[in-house]
């Protein structure tokens, strides 16, 4: 298990250091989804599931996909199409994908080798994180609630198209 | 809790990520890879506190990064209509092109 841990670790150095050396955004994109997959698997060998699971879908998710219409957007332009040729080539998504598999490798031996990961590592569930979210938490829960709303009504507001 | 990760490493991952994180805002100029960087940085946060809550096999480690992940989502949503304010005011996305103030 602890093996798992550091290979997970070596993946997530290397995709991170990844992201802050790539000229183009999309290709850093594609190395951050990587490092946020292989974080999302070191919370899942210390025994935290439920944050796993929050990590693969609001950050590789929600926030990435945020961050691929953005530049999706900025990039529209004559050489648009070029520049998806370009990008189905195999050197660009290569490096994202072998990473990738290496993690998937891992998940598969983790979840056939269930029963010694059980006994091996104290697990945090998802029931005990939402008691105490919603018990002892709870002011915090409703500060983040004003602060999601205050950023939706910033993003709407810087969003607005200029009017002259 | 004999196969158990030590914590001293899990707090070292979360350090060179986080360093990481801080030398691409400080290196890169291009305004979307410092957003990208600031999300590297507060993940490394949050997996230093879901390391310290598992190493007590507590879970205020996980409510904290509950938290911050909230805290990201607001943040990058209000950093990237930034961004396509920048790019639609200056055709560039460099961030020392929008460094001058206008009073």
């Amino acid at each position: 298990m602890t093996v798992l841990f550091y290979i997970s670790a070596c993946i997530a150095v290397l995709a991170t250091a990844m992201v802050i050396t790539r000229t183009r955004a999309v290709h850093a994109l594609l190395y951050l989804i990587v490092s946020l997959l292989a974080v999302a698997l070191i919370f899942f060998t210390l025994g935290a599931p439920f944050v796993a699971a929050l990590e693969v879908i609001i950050y590789a998710g929600a926030i990435m996909v945020l961050f691929v219409f953005v530049i999706m957007m900025l990039n529209l332009g004559a050489q648009a199409a070029k520049q998806e040729a370009e990008w189905l080539k195999l050197g660009t998504w290569a490096g994202p994908t072998g990473l990738c598999g290496a993690l998937a490798v891992e998940l598969i031996y983790m979840l056939t080798s269930e029963q010694e990961r059980l006994s091996a590592v104290a697990v945090v569930t998802p029931k005990e994180v939402g008691m105490a979210l919603f018990g002892q938490y709870v002011i915090g829960v409703e500060l983040a609630s004003m602060l999601l709303l205050a950023g939706l009504i910033g993003a709407y507001h810087l969003g607005r198209p200029h009017r002259h | 809790m004999i196969a158990q990760v030590p914590m001293g490493h899990g707090l070292f991952l979360a350090a060179i990520l986080f360093t990481l994180g801080l030398a691409g805002v400080l290196v890169r100029r291009n305004i979307v890879f410092m957003l990208m960087s600031v999300e590297v940085m507060l993940n490394a946060v949050g997996l230093a506190f879901v390391v310290a809550g598992a190493r007590w096999g507590q879970v205020d480690g996980q409510v904290m990064f509950i938290f911050i992940l909230t805290m990201a989502a607001a943040e990058v949503s209000v950093g990237l209509a930034l961004v396509l304010q920048l790019y639609h005011s200056f055709k560039t996305l460099d961030a020392d092109a929008a460094s001058t103030m206008r009073g």
